[in-house]
């Protein structure tokens, strides 16, 4: 393998790992403030549906970035209902909004597009084109550093660089201030912070609004940025193995980024080797497919390093009276 | 403590949660543009309204009892077996090699030892989970669904890599020999002569059906059901009382896994004669929906699942007849499970604090 194909692999490792770091990070954000969240696939496949559309009917990216936000916004909120409001099981709600997704999106896009299911297809304006970062024409030639700054640095989309620069604002937003703080109790605690005098409900909505958000990025980097337009269950499990990868970091944000590249690697790597021959045993691809699964079990098992959610996670929150 | 009416608990507000679900698809049905009485009307005509509507309903049917009835299972001793749709995966992996192992002279000894390596895949693919979430306290839910992926990779590897037929170019397995095949119900006596012969549905109902049975004692007439039940309800007093929670947890989920696994004596053996990938086309999932529905007791996860078997047969029927995608059948199910699950409280709590407040005022006057 030669330095070239590594570089590319790399950069394939990034384009796939980003909607992995984006809902990963969502997650994060719930499951610190104590609401469980496997709904991560539903939100991200109604983010890339309604991205998907919205960018198809007014050949705006930006505005499918809008649209794709509100549609994961949406279910966010069904689950906050489910889970801070009516103190319903998290679970049961998080299967429900994947559900509602995978077949509201499919409902409506026939619907609206009558093309089986799908959006047509994005060109132009209606996505997110590849950015050129400065200077990366220049030092194309020059080996090593300037083939990993044009190659795999340089020619992303806005929204890959937004995910990265989501890694240290998550870490400061969670361990530098207040609202970090809170947030963490209210996942570890919730009883302290409400006598500290601070709203659990309120901190909680906010929580799962920034997964909103970010899963929303997330479904609309998929439908606008990786892919060109919605199809049918587009997220194929990215929701299960970013929440693999965020139990994988055990919910800290710079781990969060080692795991969802390490996803997003063998991702790459199994697409461009659908068999890999080490000598003594063939992995198939559906070996490293499993993969990402196959850590998590191995990692919650606890043989690696144990991984422990945060205390409150699942149990709704009942004020003393 | 006042306590309200059961037909309250298990009648009404599953009714109410079902009611606020239609209605809300029928929203959906409206928004594409659809008349959604029309639509009922197709999904009762294509699903109850004929022979071969039935034959396809208590077919759709057979399937939703095993999975609905592994999810109650479990959820009894307090599990959330999520991963239904990977021990139902495995136990077509177990009928099938079972019915290609072997010329079998008769389908009633085929039927006996698919029955026993469906259920043996189905358990053994809950049991790791369940041992991992007994000893070590790792989230069965979330290994579950890790399981679900993991499985269907393995299968795909098993039928690419192994048991594909040489030659072939399907992801499937060779065709089971005609001496495997079960009696459909055009093949019964009495009712043979209603359905015509491509109806489906065959034995494995009436099996779903005794099994029914057998959960309801086994959770409500035996030692061990009750030690589940107890440890479901806390586990705290259960060890208290020497029951082991190890036991408790991999016994309740070998038998939810076990039930999952049964399911492929329906789909694989019943009428696909051969295994194919995604044979269970998300029966596991709509098992969570069909417990919950049946408030996790055996006849009411079997009224749930003629319920959905119903919705199921309906639904390809709607998409055939009307520009419905059969998608909206899943719109459907995730609301029976937003509403009868996650948000079971929003009627539950003023619903029950009524009735409380009109008994006390009976008695007080």
């Amino acid at each position: 393998m030669d330095f070239a194909t590594i570089i590319e692999l790399l950069d394939s490792a990034v384009r796939l790992g980003t909607p992995l770091l984006l809902a990963c990070l969502a997650g994060l954000f719930s499951e610190r403030a104590g609401i469980f969240d496997i709904g991560l696939e539903g939100k991200m496949l109604m983010a890339a549906f309604f991205s998907g559309a919205v960018a198809a009917v007014t050949g705006s990216a930006w505005l499918g970035l809008v649209a794709g936000i509100g549609g994961a916004m949406s279910l966010t909120l069904v689950h906050g209902l489910a889970s801070i409001t009516f103190r319903g099981n998290q679970l049961i709600s998080g299967v429900a909004v994947n559900f509602l997704a995978s077949g509201f999106t499919v409902l409506i896009a026939q619907s609206w597009f009558h093309q089986g299911g799908r959006t047509p297809q994005l060109s132009g304006n209606a996505r997110f084109e590849p950015i050129t970062l400065p200077g990366a024409d220049a030092v194309k030639d020059v080996p090593v550093i300037g083939q990993i700054y044009n190659n795999l640095l340089s020619g992303h989309t806005i929204l890959v660089y937004v995910a990265f620069a989501m890694v240290p604002l998550t870490w400061w937003v969670l361990f530098r201030t207040r609202f970090g703080l809170r947030l963490r109790a209210v996942g570890e605690n919730p009883e302290s912070v409400d006598t500290a005098g601070v709203s659990v409900i309120r901190l909680r909505y906010t929580a799962v609004a920034i997964t909103g958000v970010l899963s929303g990025l997330a479904g609309t980097y998929l439908a606008t940025g990786l892919a060109a337009g919605f199809v049918k269950e587009m997220t194929a499990g990215r929701g299960y193995i970013a929440l693999a990868a965020l139990i994988f970091a055990k919910w800290r944000p710079v781990p969060a980024l080692g795991a969802t590249m390490l996803f997003g690697l063998l991702e790459a790597i199994s697409n461009r080797y659908p068999n890999i021959d080490l000598g003594v045993v063939n992995l198939p691809i559906q070996f490293m497919q499993a993969v990402p699964y196959i850590l998590t079990v191995v990692i919650l098992a606890g043989f690696i390093g144990k991984a422990i959610p945060p205390r409150a996670g699942g149990q709704p929150y009942v004020k003393e009276r | 403590m006042e306590k309200t009416p059961k037909w309250i608990d298990v009648g009404l507000i599953p009714l109410l949660n079902l009611l606020i679900a239609f209605v809300i698809s029928g929203i959906v049905v409206l928004l594409i543009g659809e008349n959604p009485v029309q639509a009922i009307k197709v999904m009762v005509d294509g699903a109850l309204g004929s022979p071969y509507g039935w034959g396809y309903t208590l077919f759709y049917a057979t399937n939703f009892i095993f999975t609905g009835l592994a999810v109650a299972v479990a959820y009894h001793a307090s599990q959330f077996n999520i991963g239904g749709e990977g021990q139902a995966t495995l136990g077509g992996l177990g009928v099938a090699l079972v019915c290609l192992a072997f010329p079998w002279p008769h389908w009633s000894i085929a039927l006996l030892a698919a029955m026993i390596g469906g259920a043996l895949f189905g358990a053994a693919w809950a049991a790791i989970p369940a041992y991992l979430q007994a000893k070590r306290g790792s989230h069965i839910v979330i290994t579950t669904i890790m399981f679900n992926f993991i499985g269907a990779s393995l299968l795909n590897y098993m039928l690419v890599n192994v048991l594909r037929p040489r030659g072939s170019m399907d992801p499937a397995t060779a065709r089971f020999a005609n001496s495997t095949h079960l009696p459909t119900f055009h093949d019964m006596p009495l009712i043979g002569q209603f359905f015509g012969k491509s109806v489906p549905a065959n034995i494995s109902f009436f099996i779903a059906v005794l099994a029914c049975f057998l959960v309801w004692g086994l959770i409500w007439r035996t030692r061990l059901g009750y030690a589940i039940r107890a440890f479901g309800r806390s586990e705290s007093a259960a060890r208290y009382a020497g029951i082991s929670p190890v036991k408790i947890v991999m016994a309740a989920m070998l038998i939810s896994g076990g039930l999952a696994g049964l399911m492929a004596i329906n789909n694989v053996m019943g009428t696909g004669h051969r295994l194919v990938l995604n044979s269970v086309e998300g029966a596991g999932f709509i098992g969570i929906a069909v417990a919950l529905m049946g408030r996790n007791h055996p006849f009411g996860v079997f009224l749930a699942a003629l319920l959905f078997g119903f919705l199921y047969q309906g639904g390809g029927e709607l998409a055939l007849e009307t520009t419905i995608p059969r998608e909206l059948i899943t719109v459907i199910q995730a609301l029976v499970i937003l509403f009868t699950g996650a948000f079971d409280n929003m009627l539950r709590a003023p619903i029950e604090s009524f009735f409380v407040a009109r008994s006390k005022a009976k008695k007080e006057a």
